[in-house]
């Protein structure tokens, strides 16, 4: 089975993010970038299921700008065996980027798609729902544990009452969670192979997707900086400033 | 927590100033550039930040102890060091076909510095393993290499070295231990030794020990020392004679065991000789030179350690207010407003930056001095290696202790207790002017034998390297007073070494000031790398496509700043120095032992 895996490039988890100073965004010139957490651990997930001989090959895929080939680098230098990047300057948005994944899971067939439940710079959490409905896949999200049976898979999902488990029929999507596993380092032996590893690059076009945003950012704000906190005398008092200053009781 | 260096200041050092991706025009580095140094960069940082720091305080606090004759560690350590391995960082700038990577000692070194910074005692392992590895790459026989590096450079086996014994520390010319030949082209080893860091655990499949030992019938003194490979356990798989005698309790560096060990109680120690007899302290130096640069790199990194972390203290804490201001009611400043702070932060700050920009100058050396098609170039580089190597070992160790007592200082009680992080980079760090030569030892290198070596021509070489620089500087208008000053420290330098070199003294009294000519070396050294990272810095504040210099620029301006101090506040300090060494002061020398 071919398993798919998107990976996106976003602001480093490092790097405290600073609003640009006409609010038009946050401030990305010179910041550093990584592979988004959650796509690490799908990465993961998806060269153990190689290792364990249940997964054939590894396909990175990235959405972006011309950088995101370092992001799909670092996913080959993890082990994955090649990558495809589509080349788009402007924002995207999951809409977007889950048709310009469903065309390219119709050309390359995978039997699974991994992907991160989120994204660290946006946090949508709405590209791997988005692509199983375009699809018309089972979708098993935000999951801890991933068992490969033969045609289906285990999916443990961790929800708000606490883990569920349902069984999908392949092909499917799955979205990562945190506790899935630890991501492995790329190797320096593995930097070398990940150089000579293919990287196919397309257009949004050669997709036959417009990805032009269907929302417009109005502005971009930081959030309001906590107040410095009161001792207050009694009970009394603070019943009374909750009620009459903080207005939530 | 922060974990140094600064990416921003690496990738300053190295780019800007060190221009690293020139080393792929070097056949050897051919298939890398800036993407694959980057990429090992990211991957050191992780496992420094994942398995190295963590462990840091863990392992100060729970020194390694003997339970039942077995030396235990605690688990984190060799897991670190398993990542650390099992990313290829052993085997990092060995031949490709030896599983390595041919990566440039520049990079291995800028991804090193992560470890020492992260955990200096557990990054201490895996160092000795891999200058073990180079010595036997560079000496040892074929047979050997075939055996030996395979698992140490996949971090099976570990090395040590073992040249220190009871009665002979800095002293090695009285090193006692024996070899005799078994008649069989091994050896069979006799003698205590000490202060072996490494010397047994078990994290590791083996323990390659190094050893200085005398061949029975050789000449005495240091030239009659040979180098021995002695494994803790033998190829036959039985132990090798090779007794724990007991852990030394050290007040930092913890998490690095120190044993004392004797070779040969049973009789039945099996060493083999590497290279030729009588030249194992020729060998051993191969190997101590780099050690050297390490040792001068990771108290550089527990200084810039120490400065990010007084750094953060210094911008969060309030305490008081500015001298003018009357009103009591008006809010605390941050600490780093108070002038003496920034002075304080301005120290670690020059030593830690200065220090690692220098460490990585002198890599870069070394990949030079392999790499270069040009004999001369070569030559040229090994030279300016061996006369600046003894200076970031003995004036920066001394110096990164400075800084981390000034760390400790700005944060005040709270820098003194165990609740943060600084007084055990100041405990750890205390090491570090004692170990791999003494700074003391270091000084008379750099005096006796480096400044005149090869009719000065050490010495000559950076004295050409600094003059390069105050000429590139002196095109950059706002650096031009800085070139002048640097351009009359050298001369005054100059001119000292050749008044000490050609004085008729003798030895006893032109060695008796090394120290300060150590120090008055060190500071001429600091602001010349200081002035290289000015002319770098110059360069970056014009800006990429068209003035484009972005979040840059505060970096950049905080290193032409840090320059400023170095010459105001440090470079001066050559004058005294230099006066004492002029004038042959034999103040201290005059001091009859009795009169103490």
């Amino acid at each position: 089975m071919k398993v798919l895996v998107p990976v996106k490039r976003v602001i480093d988890y490092n790097v405290k993010v600073r609003v640009k100073a006409d609010q038009t965004g946050v401030e990305l010139a010179n910041v550093k970038m990584s592979m988004n957490p959650f796509d690490e651990i799908s990465v993961e997930a998806a060269l153990r299921m190689k290792e364990a001989g249940q997964a054939s090959e590894v396909v990175a895929v990235s959405l972006g700008v011309q950088q995101c080939q370092e992001t799909i680098r670092t996913a080959l230098a993890m082990g994955a065996d090649r990558g495809i990047h589509v080349l788009h300057d402007g924002e995207l948005e999951p809409l977007a980027v889950a048709k310009m994944l469903k065309a390219i899971v119709d050309k390359e067939e995978p039997g699974l798609v991994i992907l991160g439940k989120q994204a660290i710079d946006d946090d949508c959490n709405q590209t791997g729902q988005m692509l199983a409905a375009l699809l018309g896949w089972a979708q098993g999200t935000f999951i801890s544990r991933l068992e490969v049976g033969d045609g289906e898979l285990k999916a443990t999902r961790e929800v708000d009452g606490g883990l569920e488990t349902v069984a999908l029929k392949t092909p499917a999507i799955v979205t990562t969670d945190l506790r899935l596993n630890e991501p492995r380092y790329a190797s320096l032996p593995n930097i070398m192979k990940a150089k000579k590893k293919p990287i196919d690059q397309m257009s949004p076009a050669d997709l036959g997707v417009d990805p032009a945003p269907r929302l417009e950012t109005l502005k971009v704000v930081e959030p309001d900086k906590r107040e410095a906190g009161v001792i207050v005398a009694d009970v009394t008092e603070l019943v009374d400033k909750l009620r009459n200053e903080a207005k939530v009781i | 927590m922060v974990l140094a260096p600064r990416p921003e200041d690496l990738d300053f050092i190295l780019h800007d100033m060190l221009r690293v991706e020139e080393l792929a025009e070097y056949p050897r580095f051919e298939e890398h550039g800036r993407e694959t140094f980057e990429a090992v960069l990211e991957t050191a940082r992780r496992i420094a930040e994942d398995k190295f720091q963590p462990h840091n305080r863990a392992a100060d606090l729970a020194e390694p102890k003997l339970v039942d004759g077995k030396v235990e560690i605690i688990p984190e350590i060799g897991q670190a060091i398993e990542a650390f391995n099992q990313a290829g960082f052993s085997a990092a700038h060995h031949d490709e076909a030896l599983g390595g990577m041919q990566l440039p000692w520049t990079v291995v070194q800028a991804a090193f510095v992560h470890f020492q910074a992260a955990n200096l005692s557990t990054a201490a392992y895996p160092f000795l393993s891999i200058a073990a590895a180079n010595l036997i790459r560079a000496q040892g026989t074929d047979a050997q290499k075939a055996r030996y590096l395979g698992p140490l450079l996949k971090g099976r086996y570990f090395g040590t070295m073992v040249l220190s014994e009871p009665h002979a520390g800095s002293s090695l010319s009285d090193v006692r231990t024996t070899a005799k030949p078994d008649g069989n082209q091994g050896y069979r080893l006799t003698g205590s030794k000490m202060w072996i860091s490494g010397g047994e655990h078990e994290m590791a499949e083996n323990i390659l020990h190094l050893v200085l030992a005398r061949i029975e019938g050789a000449p005495a003194g240091v030239k009659g020392l040979s180098l021995f490979l002695v494994p803790r356990i033998r190829e036959d798989g039985a132990l090798n004679d090779v007794r724990l005698v007991g852990l030394n309790h050290k007040m930092g560096y913890r998490g690095t065991v120190n044993t004392a060990l004797a070779f040969g109680d049973g009789g039945d120690c099996h060493g083999e000789l590497i290279g030729e007899a009588n030249e194992g302290l020729a060998y051993m130096f191969g190997m101590m030179n780099e050690a050297r640069i390490g040792v001068g790199l990771g108290a550089i990194m527990l200084a810039y350690q120490g400065y990010l972390t007084s750094l953060d203290y210094a911008r969060e804490r309030p305490q008081g207010r500015h001298p003018g201001e009357k009103d009591p009611d008006a809010p605390q400043v941050m600490l780093i407003e108070h002038a003496d702070i920034r002075r304080m932060l301005l120290k670690q700050k020059a030593v830690a930056e200065g220090g690692l920009a220098l460490g990585l100058w002198l890599a870069r050396l070394v990949d030079r001095h392999g790499q270069d098609p040009s004999e001369r170039e070569r030559i040229e580089a090994g030279l300016l290696l061996d006369i600046v190597t003894p200076i970031i070992k003995a004036f920066f160790s001394d110096q990164a202790l400075a800084a981390n007592d000034a760390a400790i200082q700005i944060m005040g009680g709270a820098g003194y207790t165990r609740d943060h992080p600084v007084e055990q980079y100041w405990r750890d760090n205390r090491l570090n002017p004692i170990h791999e030569g003494a700074n003391g030892i270091q000084a008379i290198d750099l005096l006796g034998r480096k400044a005149t070596m090869r009719d000065g021509a050490a010495f000559g070489l950076l004295v050409r390297e600094i003059e390069a620089e105050t000429v590139t500087a002196r095109q950059a208008p706002m650096l031009e007073d800085l070139s002048d000053q640097l351009s009359s420290a050298l001369n005054r330098v100059r001119h000292v070494t050749s008044v000490l070199t050609s004085a008729q003294l003798g030895p006893m009294k032109m060695l008796a000031n090394a120290s300060e000519y150590m120090e008055m070396m060190g500071h001429l050294v600091l602001a010349w790398i200081w002035l290289r990272q000015a002319s770098a810095a110059v360069e970056g504040l014009r800006g990429e496509d068209g003035g484009h210099v972005g979040d840059r620029e505060d970096f950049l301006k905080g290193k032409l700043h840090t320059c400023r101090y170095v010459f105001a506040r440090e470079l001066p300090k050559i004058s005294p120095l230099a006066d004492t060494l002029e004038h042959f002061d034999m103040t201290t020398f005059d001091m009859d032992t009795e009169w103490f």
